[in-house]
């Protein structure tokens, strides 16, 4: 091709491109601009927000554009993480959520700077009291005397913890098994899948019931390890059912065409374009794991006392639930639902923002 | 059909010396299963059944046939993305059919390919700079920090603006895409560049604008180029030889001037029929040959020659019984049938 040509041929095509990154910029940072002369401000608008927005005037306008592509160079490109962030920035709910989620978390993280009292220290001078600001047992204490609200944060330290843990584990164990099904295929999926389905069918609650009543109750991360076993069935199918898509997709032909390796393609191209869904099922299991372990806790497995999680500190104050003491089951009851919805919520906005058919950011 | 019948009917213009890719008996079929956990096999697709084909250095070989002819499987059978179930492919010179991953990495520099969904060809997770730039990566071609400007260059070659380089996919028209795969394909500077249908998802204004920045790129670089396509007008303006495929088979192979003017077998026939003609006098006087019926299914093809049911030449029993081998006809034109049609029969559907 030659020169003028090649020269020709790009500022054609320069000119009919939508810019549509531009676009969105411009609908935030300079919509005035836009609304007064919408056919050179949409271009316009692609000078970085920290600019001056140019006045209404086409020379103006002109002029930034010249300046515009002189500089192209050095835009730098807003990667998908910067879009994705704009669109859950824009998730009302789910932003609230993150916030609750974030003082609820970071309470559990500097318990020891937050609880008045340790989770085990006991007073029975000051046992069986409700709710009052009296010594700052702000939720009241227990029949030892212990202060509730110094239990509930530990405990939500111990819960979240398990947690955080089980959603870590069963990821990675779900993003391996579902990836190498999915990519190898033939026998290696078949076995992988059998097996799957066979976790599948347990009923999960019935063996953590027997597995914690042989083991005893133990430390957070043993009851963390034996949940996390149970957790990633529904996160390999997951995986594998977008790998089997995604190994079909011409780009991943491509690579193969250009001479790249299984773990190249794996890591670098199908890996990328499911971090999505598994981000998103990476919070749901946050949530379940949650509700599991208090579950667990209810029923008297799980973690060992004194050291107290949300569920345990459940099953200890039922009883006593019984003789108006409403706040031992109340409040850790509370943190629970506050939790998984916050959650479920913020996975909700996740799963939105992460969708890279989804180009709206208003 | 043997390979010296072809390679005497070897033809002129760019079609000479050692060829760079050849076919020999090459046959692929898909295995059709049932069953969840005990697979067994209950039939095949001959997606492409014993062809063989030959492209020499420099030229450019169009394919054509309608869609499910195994037009792209034969593409993938050259780029090995698929592995034949029987027969060779030759890489110039080289036995390439049973190569692993590695020992192929020297040929893979040496052959590329352009997809033909620009949409689906380029991972939307990446931007521009690292698509382009992976096969320098992969191959370790050009050291880490001249890959930008490399890069960078490749765009500007094929029309790109390499101030882009970070940009999305996404972010970029049809032929934009389209010019960034080709870019892609280009990195290596390889001799082969197999095109699948690279302007088939476009629009016809861009589409010539691709076709030239191809014919460009092959005359700059030496490029030789296997054009896939079902568009007989853009394989006419690309190809120096051109080869119909039907039903997994190659029925003619031809110089692309031959076979548009004397078309031997009856389908390539009827594919030329079918091109519309823009003078509305003229394509009064032309007469259509109209194909009967569908094509047949690929699992279970038609015995003899695959045409035959839809064959307004065809004879029986012979059709029906004995597979046509390629025979010779005018330089370079090689045939697959019995009864090819004669010149009354080809310039009634020219009515030129």
């Amino acid at each position: 091709m030659t020169e003028p040509e090649a020269g020709r041929d790009r500022t054609r095509d320069a000119a009919n491109q939508p810019l549509p990154r531009d676009a969105e910029l411009g609908s935030e940072t300079s919509a005035p601009v836009e609304a007064t002369a919408p056919p050179v401000g949409a271009p316009s608008s692609a000078i970085p927000p920290s600019e001056e927005p140019a006045p209404s005037g086409s020379t103006a306008q002109d002029a930034e554009l010249e300046s515009l592509y002189e500089q192209g160079l050095d835009i730098k490109a807003r990667s998908q993480w910067a879009l994705a962030r704009r669109r859950f920035l824009r998730h009302k709910l789910a932003v609230g959520s993150l916030i609750v989620l974030i003082l609820i978390f970071g309470a559990g993280i500097f318990a020891e700077q937050i609880a008045p009292y340790s989770f085990s220290e006991q007073n029975f001078e000051d046992g069986n009291l409700g709710p009052t600001f009296h010594n700052q047992h702000y939720f009241g204490t227990d029949v030892l005397g212990r202060d509730y609200f110094s239990r509930v944060v530990f405990g939500i330290r111990t819960s979240v913890r398990v947690a955080l843990l089980v959603a870590f584990l069963s990821t990675i164990i779900g993003v391996l098994i579902g990836a190498i099904a999915g990519y190898f295929g033939g026998w290696i999926d078949n076995l992988l899948m059998r097996f799957t389905d066979l976790m599948l069918t347990l009923p999960i609650l019935a063996v953590l019931l027997v597995a914690s009543a042989l083991l005893g109750e133990g430390s957070p991360y043993r009851v963390a390890i034996i949940l996390a076993f149970f957790f990633w069935t529904t996160l390999a199918r997951i995986v594998r059912g977008s790998f089997l898509s995604l190994r079909e997709k011409e780009y991943v032909e491509a690579a193969k065409a250009i001479g790249a390796n299984d773990r190249r393609i794996i890591l670098r191209h199908m890996l990328p374009n499911t971090l999505g869904a598994i981000i998103v099922n990476l919070t749901l299991t946050v949530a379940t794991a949650i509700l599991i372990e208090a579950t667990l806790s209810f029923l008297g497995f799980g973690v060992r006392p004194p050291t107290p999680a949300l569920g345990k500190l459940i099953e200890e104050g039922q009883g006593e639930m019984l003789i108006g003491h409403w706040w031992l089951v109340v409040f850790p009851g509370l943190m629970i639902v506050a939790i998984v919805l916050c959650i479920n919520f913020v996975g909700d906005g996740l799963r939105d923002a992460l969708d890279p058919t989804q180009r709206r950011t208003t | 059909m043997s390979t010296v019948e072809l390679s005497t009917a070897r033809t002129t213009g760019k079609a000479t010396g050692e060829p760079l890719v050849k076919l020999v008996g090459v046959k692929k079929y898909f295995p059709i299963t049932q069953g969840i956990i005990l697979q067994k096999k209950v039939g095949q697709v001959h997606a492409v059944d014993d062809v063989d084909l030959e492209i020499y250095p420099g030229e450019t070989l169009g394919v054509v046939g309608e869609t499910g002819c195994g037009k792209s499987t034969t593409a993938r059978l050259v780029m090995k993305l698929y592995d034949v179930t029987e027969g060779r492919v030759i890489f110039n010179g080289t036995d390439i059919t049973h190569l692993k991953r590695r020992q192929m990495a020297p040929f893979r520099r040496e052959m590329q390919m352009i997809f033909q969904d620009p949409y689906a060809s380029l991972n939307p997770r990446k931007t521009i700079g690292s698509i382009i730039g992976e096969p320098f990566r992969i191959h370790k071609t050009v050291s880490e920090e001249k890959i930008k400007s490399e890069v960078q260059q490749l765009m500007e070659l094929v029309g790109l603006n390499p101030e882009h380089y970070n940009r999305y996919p996404h972010e970029f028209s049809g032929g934009q895409r389209q010019r960034i795969g080709v870019a892609r394909a280009l990195a290596l500077r390889p001799k082969l560049i197999i095109c699948d249908e690279p302007v088939s998802a476009l629009d016809v204004s861009i589409q010539a604008q691709i076709l030239n920045l191809l014919k460009d790129l092959q005359n700059e670089f030496k490029l030789t180029y296997m054009f896939i396509a079902h568009d007989l007008s853009v394989v006419k303006h690309m190809s120096d030889r051109v080869a119909v495929m039907y039903l997994g088979k190659i029925v003619e192979v031809a110089p692309g001037a031959t076979l548009y003017k004397y078309p031997k077998h009856p389908y390539s026939g009827a594919l030329l029929s079918a091109i519309p003609i823009a003078d509305p006098d003229l394509a009064e006087k032309k007469q259509r040959i109209v194909l009967q019926g569908d094509v047949p299914s690929p699992v279970d093809p038609p015995s003899g020659c695959r045409f035959h049911p839809r064959c307004p030449n065809a004879q029986f029993p012979r059709c029906s019984d004995v597979e046509p081998p390629l025979a010779a006809h005018r330089a370079g034109q090689l045939a697959a049938c019995h009864y090819p049609l004669d010149d009354v029969q080809v310039n009634a559907v020219k009515a030129e």
